[in-house]
């Protein structure tokens, strides 16, 4: 259990002391976005029929947020530390590949979550909060975070080189995190790409986590949470047996 | 007594490099061992072994009697290893860098870890440097910090892979007193260095391995035994040479001959007399480690 606590402590402290790069940035990022938009769109557009543009816009800025930093928290983490060597001191002592899992996910779980809480907090000013189902945010922001942080950990076993990593951010999780229906209802798609939204997990995330806020959704929010559970749940096992085998990591 | 590292057939292999052949060696608890060899002998391919970081294709590795596969939490907590490259997390300050380790190896915060973490900064001379970030020490100063991260956990082996490589002398001093001490305590230590001539002066036992085989094994004095003389260099008058039945070698204006004992020195000076020729300078010269790791990486065929 100490080696577990120590790791996450590591991980946390990490990120805490660049906080300004790893927790500021991605927040003012987050608001530029909502700035632009919404003032682009304000007024023009109506979701579900009802719902002005900004409102709709939050949840799923926020949860791109917790998403794309889990992602980073994690990848960047193992690629640093494969880069500069410094991973084998991880790998020397008696850490069980649970706890070395466990770590690395609880760590990218507390960024997304902090920065996804700094985008709400800000966001306030421009859409009046509302919170239908408080439980099915939480439950979404934490699958969400497990999720990306999980794909996070995969991408940064898989890398060798800082090169590689950007190229599996650029080219897969940016493309399923903005194509997710954070901008958008993917009901306002046309029905091929509709069809094509639904074969991306992160929809199922942002559907679900938007769900809580307005108890409305493209999908039903039981369909998200199975969804996103299996995918969570695959990779977890896919992760741990590659921390098992030592994958890239132990020759 | 359980040996402290027992290696047992062990063989790796990269791509067409055949890393370990099946190497054998046992260290017995308490040792101060060498392992010595050129670059790319397997040197650090076999710590890795031990520590974990490389999985053998083949055989057996057991720290303390523990199997670093299948009973790996606890062969790792009986293995400190101070890796070869200068290796640091840039996050964090020396203190909590040895701290955090602790924590790795299970040891929670307490005021016996601090100590014990507070011992080792002063034994490598960091206390001044605690609370300074890693990614302003000097590499000398990293060096001495990736060794106190391998003691943070009071393992019974210790395992440096060239802990002194560019490092200047006095850090070299200060080391070498500490893992004396530590010897001296009862810490198994295992080392590999360039400079032979601390392998000589500090271990009693030496391996050398040569294209993943270990080619020479024996205790220090053995090995200089066996593999080296002492000689005798002779200067003589000008225009003076040693016939043939005197075994010696001409380098340049000096004379070099073999000899094993100190007894044996008076004889062959007299037979050198009896040819009618005159010295004018004289010393002896020690077997050393150089000429042995030479020797026995030059010979063909060189069984342990």
């Amino acid at each position: 259990m100490t080696s577990f606590l120590t790791l996450l402590y590591k991980e946390v402290l990490r990120f805490w002391k660049v906080g300004f790069q790893t927790l500021a940035a991605p927040v003012l990022t987050a608001m530029l976005y909502l700035l632009i938009f919404s003032h682009v769109l304000e007024g023009r557009v109506r979701v579900y029929g009802t719902l002005p543009y900004t409102a709709f816009l939050v949840p799923g800025l926020v949860m791109m947020s917790v998403l794309q930093n889990a992602f980073a928290n994690t990848s960047s983490s193992l690629i640093q530390s494969k880069v500069m060597g410094s991973i084998v001191f991880i790998l020397l002592p008696p850490i069980s590949y649970l706890s070395f899992y466990g770590a690395y996910i609880v760590a990218a779980l507390l960024r997304g979550v902090m920065v996804g809480a700094g985008v709400l907090l800000v966001t306030c000013w421009f859409a009046p909060l509302h919170l239908e189902n408080p439980l099915w945010v939480l439950a979404f922001a934490f699958l969400g975070g497990a999720l990306l942080g999980t794909l996070g950990m995969l991408a940064g076993l898989w890398a060798d080189k800082f090169d590689q990593l950007a190229a599996f951010q650029n080219f897969l999780i940016m493309p399923l995190t903005f194509l997710s229906g954070v901008f958008y209802s993917i009901h306002s798609l046309p029905a091929f790409w509709q069809a094509v939204s639904r074969y991306n997990p992160v929809f199922y995330l942002i559907d679900g986590f938007r769900y809580g806020f307005f108890g409305m959704s493209d999908v039903s929010p039981w369909q998200s949470i199975a969804v996103s559970l299996s995918c969570t749940l695959i990779l977890a096992g896919l992760t741990l047996w590659l921390l098992h085998r030592g994958y890239k990591l132990r020759q | 007594m359980i040996p402290a590292l027992r290696i047992h057939q062990v063989a790796k292999r990269y791509g067409s490099l055949q890393a370990l052949d099946r190497v054998d060696l046992e260290v017995a608890q308490g040792e101060f061992f060498g392992l010595l060899g050129p670059n790319g002998a397997g040197k650090t391919t076999l710590i890795s072994a031990l520590a974990g970081l490389v999985r053998p294709d083949s055989g057996r590795l057991e720290v303390m009697g523990c199997d670093v596969q299948s009973d790996y939490r606890a062969a790792r907590r009986q293995l400190g290893v101070v890796p070869q490259e200068l290796v640091f997390d840039p996050f964090f300050s020396v203190r909590e860098t040895l701290q955090i380790q602790a924590g790795y190896f299970g040891i929670a915060a307490s005021r016996e870890r601090d100590a014990w973490v507070d011992e080792i900064l002063h034994n490598l001379d960091l206390t001044d440097k605690a609370n300074s970030n890693m990614r302003t020490l000097s590499g000398g100063m990293k060096r001495r910090v990736l060794v106190a991260q391998a003691l943070v956990h009071r393992p019974p082996v210790i395992v440096l892979d060239e802990p002194t490589a560019g490092v200047d002398v006095e850090l070299r001093q200060t080391l070498w007193r500490f893992i004396r001490r530590l010897n001296a305590e009862g810490h198994t230590i295992v080392l590999t260095t360039h400079y032979l001539e601390e392998a000589e002066s500090l271990c009693g036992r030496i391996a050398m391995l040569r294209a993943g085989r270990i080619v020479a094994l024996d205790s220090t004095p053995n090995l200089l035994r066996r593999f080296s003389v002492h000689t005798l260099r002779l200067r003589l008058r000008a225009g003076d040479s040693l016939p043939a039945e005197v075994k010696a070698e001409r380098q340049g204006d000096t004379w070099v001959l073999p000899f094993e004992r100190f007894d044996d020195v008076e004889p062959l000076l007299a037979r050198v007399r009896a040819t009618g020729c005159v010295i004018e300078d004289l010393a002896t010269a020690q077997p050393d480690l150089e000429e042995v790791f030479l020797k026995v990486m030059h010979s063909e065929g060189a069984a342990a």
